[in-house]
């Protein structure tokens, strides 16, 4: 099988000949089997595992989730639900880009499992602020 | 004078005064932002022109600094999503990209030891200020090698005051050399297609030796690849400053 690539080629190029073209490779967001970093407080997203959480699902017509999505977590032989709140793939100019790709844990009606977030979240969730109102709510930084 | 502690406050002697000799001849340092020079190719100069009416529009409403990459800078936006409807983002400026009503400049900063990267377009209505905070160059033009450095490199206080930098002095650069985390990286930038100066490479002489199978030595005395910019440069430098001046 094979995905449509959605990565963006950003070419920059200076101009003395010795020339410097920056290609960043074509990266997706958020698919079946990356792993991902849980940055809320809980206690199944913090203990150490041997295992790194990984997505086993996407809730998307398209497979692959960017901010605001829900995604199945495997976390410690268990499934869990999740909200993407960042990921490393650049997305529209004037959203942020993170260097990891960061998961808030949630339960099936939408309520955060944790009860802090420190990591700063996109303002462009404040868009969905019916559907993600409690998890808003305990975040504490945003860009 | 007495404060309001009740103790008498400490002499500040009054500032020196600034003595900027004239009689020197300086000649005055120019800068023509990156954006305004057109790429190599065969559009047809009209549309650069427009392009460039436009962005002069642009620029008599709202004042874009000079700035260069790895100067810190504070961008405020207007966004319907933010609590008071603007948000301000502080970071050092890793590349500047695009030409034209498109230009781009990406800003990184480390907040929360989560390393944030926004790529805010210079012509956007939507930025209301930009400041810079600090002025100065680094060794390279893409300091993309930031994302695999060391945390402490890319990590700039939010509340950090301007430092001032005076008009007739030349931009500093800082020459520092930074430190990575263990390879593996997100590109081999020890690689001599990247000309990296700013990294301190703690890699073996064998992997550095390594690297240099890759070097393209002919690429230097390549003239299809040549693209003198001068005289464009002067040319659209005469136009933008007597529009400006308008």
């Amino acid at each position: 099988f094979a995905l449509a690539p959605q990565g963006l080629l950003r070419t920059s190029v200076s101009h003395s000949f010795l020339s410097f073209a920056s290609i960043t490779g074509a990266c997706r967001a958020i698919q079946k089997l990356t792993r991902v970093r849980v940055v809320d407080n809980s206690a199944l997203g913090n203990t150490p595992y041997h295992r790194p959480p990984k997505c086993i699902h996407v809730y998307n017509k398209t497979g692959v989730g960017k901010v605001g999505d829900k995604i199945l977590l495997a976390i410690k032989g268990e499934k869990k639900k999740a909200l993407i709140v960042g990921h490393k793939m650049p997305g529209p100019p004037m959203t942020p880009r993170f260097d990891s790709n960061n998961v808030v844990l949630i339960e099936d009606n939408g309520n955060p499992i944790g009860t802090r977030i420190k990591t700063p979240i996109p303002y462009i969730l404040r868009r969905r602020e019916g559907e993600f109102s409690k998890v808003l709510a305990i975040a504490r930084n945003f860009v | 004078r007495i404060s309001s502690h009740g103790e008498p406050a400490k002499f500040q002697p009054p500032p020196k005064p600034v003595i900027i000799d004239k009689r020197k001849q300086r000649e005055e340092r120019r800068f023509l932002s990156p954006e305004f020079i057109p790429p190599r190719g065969r559009t047809d100069p009209f549309k650069f022109y427009i392009e460039r009416k436009d962005m002069i529009q642009r620029r008599k409403v709202f004042n874009i600094p000079e700035f260069y990459v790895g100067s810190v800078l504070a961008v405020t936006t207007a966004d319907p999503c933010a609590n008071d409807k603007v948000s301000r983002f502080v970071g050092i400026c890793i590349q500047r990209g695009g030409k034209g009503l498109g230009a781009t400049f990406v800003l990184r900063n480390v907040i929360e030891d989560q390393g944030v990267e926004i790529c805010y377009e210079l012509y956007n209505p939507r930025i209301q200020a930009i400041e810079v905070l600090k002025l100065e160059k680094r060794l390279d033009d893409n300091l993309m090698y930031l994302r695999d450095a060391l945390p402490e490199y890319s990590t700039f206080d939010v509340n950090m005051k301007p430092v001032t930098h005076l008009d007739h002095e030349e931009i500093p650069v800082n020459k520092l050399q930074v430190r990575m985390k263990p390879k593996p990286w997100s590109k081999r930038w020890e690689r001599p297609k990247y000309n990296i100066k700013g990294i301190k490479f703690e890699l073996p002489e064998k992997k550095m030796k390594e690297a240099q199978k890759w070097s393209q030595p002919w690429l230097e005395f390549d003239m299809l690849r040549e693209y003198d910019t001068s005289k464009i440069e002067e040319k659209i430098w005469k136009e933008v400053s007597e529009e400006l001046k308008k």
